[in-house]
């Protein structure tokens, strides 16, 4: 991986370590889903690893998935991995959320550079992953 | 869709006072079930004459072209577009309008969408094992990056129904089938999952199907054309 930028003063530099940030679902409730997907990535372009107490909407991640697309180049950043537990919701999604558009998104969900992140075992219990230090 | 398309770009204005964009998203959300309500209605109106666009995902290297040539073997005479081994050798959707299905003594008509793998990364480097020149790669590797994009969008906007394609020898546990299982859920798009490459001894059908218990699996080889009249059972009976 090419020098990560160190524009932003509090962005983890190579020798320092890896840093973390783990983001309240109070904290995300607050932004607009726009926001959210900029917050991510500019995190992970920073090569910072993010933890959301309560992960995307269905929607949200579509918009991460295709945003991320867009802005993958061939000198730097390659994307980004993501995990969260498998959800086992659609049946107990409950009829006024579904009506009311809601989703029930309350997952844990971990996202970090894809040059630097790697999910070494997943299941419906544990993530576990191998954060490199670039 | 003139209306449409002004109500998907009001969700994105991307900062505004919470309470506002709260009340806006309430709104919204009583909007898009309107819309969807009214759209599904129209859909039965028009089911004779506008056909069902049915997009073909799932990830990379799954055989979702092979499935979507077969189709369009079987029942246009034609292909939709090469496939390969390397990952990302769809990297435009491509639609193959009016594939008329004839099942029992019933049509359906659909317009296949064949659409790149759809992944979260794309590093070009991971072309030049495939005996490639560097800027072939990163081209490549922007196509890719392009369609990915694309295919998504589709997903949000303009498909019918989905056909979630799986190579039955990989572990379908991956994040990004999660993903696009859960967006395909939200936008209660009916939906099949096939699970691709029977033919193969690894292949784990059951595996497949335990991942998804809350849809229907398929098993099939689309390369060797097996079990193809169970696949075009269900496709009639889902998405016609
Ligand atoms: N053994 C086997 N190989 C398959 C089958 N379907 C597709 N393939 C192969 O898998 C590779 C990827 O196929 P392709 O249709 O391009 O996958 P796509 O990336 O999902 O569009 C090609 O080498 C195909 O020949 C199948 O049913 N059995
Ligand atoms: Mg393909």
């Amino acid at each position: 991986m090419p020098e990560a930028k160190p524009t932003n003063n509090d962005s983890a530099s190579a020798d320092e370590g890896v840093q973390i940030d783990l983001i309240s679902g109070a904290r995300m409730d607050g932004l607009a889903s726009m926001e959210k997907i900029r917050l991510i990535l500019d995190s992970v372009r920073d090569g910072k690893i993010v933890i959301l107490e309560e992960g995307l909407s269905p929607e949200e991640e579509s918009r991460l998935i295709e945003v991320t697309m867009s802005e993958i180049n061939p000198d730097g950043f390659t994307g980004l991995e993501i995990e969260t537990y498998p959800s086992t919701q659609a049946a107990t999604k409950g009829l006024l959320d579904r009506i009311m558009g809601r989703e029930s998104t309350k997952k844990l969900t971990v996202i970090g550079p894809a040059n630097q992140i790697k999910t070494l075992h997943k299941d419906e219990t544990l993530i576990s992953a191998l954060v490199s230090r670039k | 869709m003139c209306t449409e398309w002004k109500i998907g770009v009001y969700a994105l204005q991307p900062s505004d006072r919470p309470d506002a964009r709260e009340a806006r998203e309430v709104r919204m959300g009583l909007l898009t079930n309107l819309k969807d309500s009214i759209s599904k209605v129209t859909d039965r109106l028009f089911a004779d004459s506008e056909p069902k666009r049915i997009g073909i995902y799932g990830p990379p290297n799954a055989g979702k072209t092979t499935l979507a040539n077969r189709i369009a073997i079987d029942w246009a005479g034609d292909t939709v577009g090469p496939e390969s081994h390397i990952p990302h050798e769809t990297r435009r959707a491509r639609r193959k309008e009016n594939v008329t299905i004839e099942r029992n003594n019933q049509t359906v008509t659909i317009d296949v969408v064949d659409t790149p793998g759809v992944t979260t990364k794309v590093d070009y480097k991971e072309f030049l094992d495939h005996d490639m020149e560097k800027e072939d790669a990163v081209r490549r590797s922007r196509e890719a990056t392009e369609g990915v994009a694309e295919a998504m969008h589709w997903l949000r906007e303009d498909v019918d129904g989905v056909i979630y394609v799986l190579d039955s020898t990989q572990d379908p546990f991956t994040q990004v089938n999660t993903m696009l299982i859960g967006i395909i859920e939200s936008r209660d798009l009916p939906v099949l999952i096939f699970a691709n490459k029977t033919d193969l001894e690894d292949a784990n059908v059951q595996q497949v199907a335990n991942a998804f218990p809350q849809h229907e699996t398929v098993p099939l080889s689309a390369l060797e054309g097996n079990n193809m009249d169970e696949v075009y059972d269900k496709i009639a009976e889902y998405f016609g």
